[in-house]
């Protein structure tokens, strides 16, 4: 038998073991954080945000170019992970134990796992090589890929949330099987679907393999779907790997501008979610 | 106000003791010559293969309420949802045999269930309001999904406006109509149930066991709700509380393991049943 004074000690020491886990597990974030911040902060001005990148030699620039690049493959990819995730959700939380449902599920875990060079190698070789050049669309079309398993998921998980008994009540009323899955089973749902798209959007922004030989990267304005697009995972990868000091300044500023980016979608996320989730626990 | 319900210990003697009392029938309708609401023959429900209700055939009198009682899993939820074919809403379920709503065969060819559940309402066990729609919109909800409402649309207020005076929850929300119908209590939630149901003006009504997630207070006001009802609406009641029964029917069928054993007024189920099953069951010898 153990004395109860060898058994607090013990207790008490798990317990500062689970601490150091805690505190290790945030380390890195914090890490980076404040790696980024004495790095790039001093780059960081209003020209930064405003200006285009300079040639070789010339002091100063921005990357307005890929910051508004990154916004519109974020935006091509939503209009393609969106709709097809949330509507793939819906199936799987609707029609949970069919045969197609377990495939779906399953293929959608496959492709969530998919390394992310290999998306963006698929891409090239159906979008870009038959057109001969990059393109914004193909990037989108990568990253939109890569958020549709993310999406579904999320979705059906907030579907199943909702109270078989509030579809049994809508049914009772004469809803038709449709409409009772658009307009209260995932109306109920939507604040957490909202979650689950924001979530998926912060984790697409700072791809960059799906983008290299697909959006490619562009040191000039363009807003065109059909013409290579900046965007800042690229612009951070071209000017770190160059040998130049100016370009290693802008690549630390690019890097905080893409993690805060990150950063404000995710509280955005977290607020939504806590606002109003409206499904009764039954 | 109802009377209070009295319980009377059960002696296992022959003569019947029952454990309820039963009101007076304030009733002036003659039960006998009322044409049925709800028919069934040899109706049977089936989960898979395994019957839930075996062979029913009962009438459910116009203006009136019918409890079904019986212990649980004796198949009166799984009876009630055949009236308004939700039973088949769960995968596997199929129903067979006969049911007629007002004269007409809501299981027959090119009938469909969906504008069979528009006639008949239906509560639930659980409060179950949209979350994401007003107290107004949740009254509103099932005529929204029918055309009816286009037709009428400059008299929304006032359907709202009878459907919760029906089910005696006006005064309680008149003001806050455009408030989320969360912010309500549990009771409060049961009634707005009641007033969304009552809203498309069905001629039967379908309560499933309305009382058994609320509170004493909450169950006395649906009870004397569905007690009011009866005199519009055709009312079915399962309750698994006898006491319940007794004091808000008409007529009540007592179901045991899927068979209907009788089906008769209150009065006389509770005070001369036929069946010695029933006699055990109301005098608490066994459920």
């Amino acid at each position: 038998m153990r004395t109860a004074r060898s058994r607090h000690i013990v207790s008490g020491g798990m317990i500062g073991l689970t601490y150091v886990a805690a505190a290790l597990a945030t380390l890195p974030l914090l890490l980076i954080l404040l790696h980024l911040v004495r790095k790039g902060a001093s780059s960081l001005s209003l020209d930064f945000f405003t200006r285009m990148p300079q040639p070789v030699g010339e002091m100063g620039g921005g990357m307005a170019n890929a910051i508004v690049g990154t916004l519109v493959l974020i935006g091509i990819a939503s209009l393609i992970g969106l709709p097809v995730g949330i509507g793939a959700g819906l199936y799987l939380a609707e029609k949970r134990s069919t045969k197609l449902a377990h495939i779906v599920r399953f293929l959608s875990d496959v492709l969530n796992g998919l390394p992310s060079i290999v998306v963006g190698i698929f891409a090239w070789e159906f979008l870009v090589k038959p057109v001969g050049h990059f393109s914004a669309l193909a990037g989108g079309i990568a990253l939109g890929t890569m958020m549709i398993p993310l999406v579904t998921r999320t979705t059906e998980e907030m579907l199943k949330v909702v109270p078989n008994s509030l579809r049994e009540a809508a049914l009772a009323l004469g809803y038709q099987r449709w409409r009772t899955s658009l307009s209260i089973v995932l109306r109920t749902a939507m604040a957490g679907i909202a979650t689950g798209a924001l979530v998926a959007v912060a984790r697409i922004a700072g791809e960059t393999a799906p983008l290299l030989f697909t959006a490619f990267g562009n040191q000039f304005w363009s807003l065109s779907p059909g013409q290579p697009i900046a965007a800042l995972p690229l612009q951070i990868f071209t000017y770190a790997v160059s040998p130049y000091d100016e370009w290693h300044r802008l690549a630390w500023a690019g890097a905080l501008v893409l993690i805060a980016m990150v950063l404000v979608i995710s509280i955005l996320a977290r607020v939504a979610t806590r606002s109003r989730f409206g499904a009764p626990v039954d | 106000m109802l009377q209070s319900t009295e319980v009377i210990p059960s002696k296992p003697s022959r003569v019947v003791t029952p454990t309820v009392q039963v009101r007076a029938l304030a009733s002036t309708l003659p039960l006998d010559d009322i044409k049925p609401c709800i028919e069934t023959r040899e109706l049977t429900a089936l989960f898979d293969n395994t019957a839930a209700v075996k062979n029913v055939t009962m009438t459910v009198p116009q203006r009136a309420v019918t409890a079904i009682i019986g212990p649980s899993g004796c198949g009166k939820s799984t009876l009630l949802r055949c009236f308004n074919r939700m039973h088949e809403t769960v995968p596997g379920a199929r129903v067979e045999g006969f049911v007629a709503v007002l004269g007409t065969s809501i299981y027959g060819d090119g009938t469909s269930p969906i504008a069979v559940r528009r006639h008949v309402g239906m509560v639930f066990q659980r409060p179950t309001p949209f979350p994401t729609m007003s107290i107004r919109n949740n009254v509103l909800a099932g005529l929204r999904v029918d055309s009816r409402l286009r037709e009428s649309r400059e008299n929304v207020d006032g359907i709202v406006e009878e459907a919760l005076q029906r089910a005696g929850l006006w005064a309680e929300v008149k003001d806050r109509l455009n408030e989320s119908a969360m912010a309500l209590s549990g009771g409060q939630q049961q009634r707005l149930c009641i007033a969304r149901a009552l809203a498309t003006r069905p001629r039967v009504i379908l309560l499933d066991e309305p009382t058994a997630s609320l509170d004493p207070l909450s169950t006395q006001k649906v009870e004397e709700l569905v007690y009011e009802l009866r005199n519009t609406v055709s009312v079915v009641i399962v309750t698994h509380n006898m006491q319940q029964a007794a004091r808000v029917s008409d007529r009540t069928a007592f179901l045991l393991a899927g068979e209907l054993v009788e089906l008769t007024s209150t009065r006389e189920l509770f005070t001369a049943p036929a069946d010695e099953r029933t006699e055990a069951y109301i005098t608490g010898r066994f459920g």
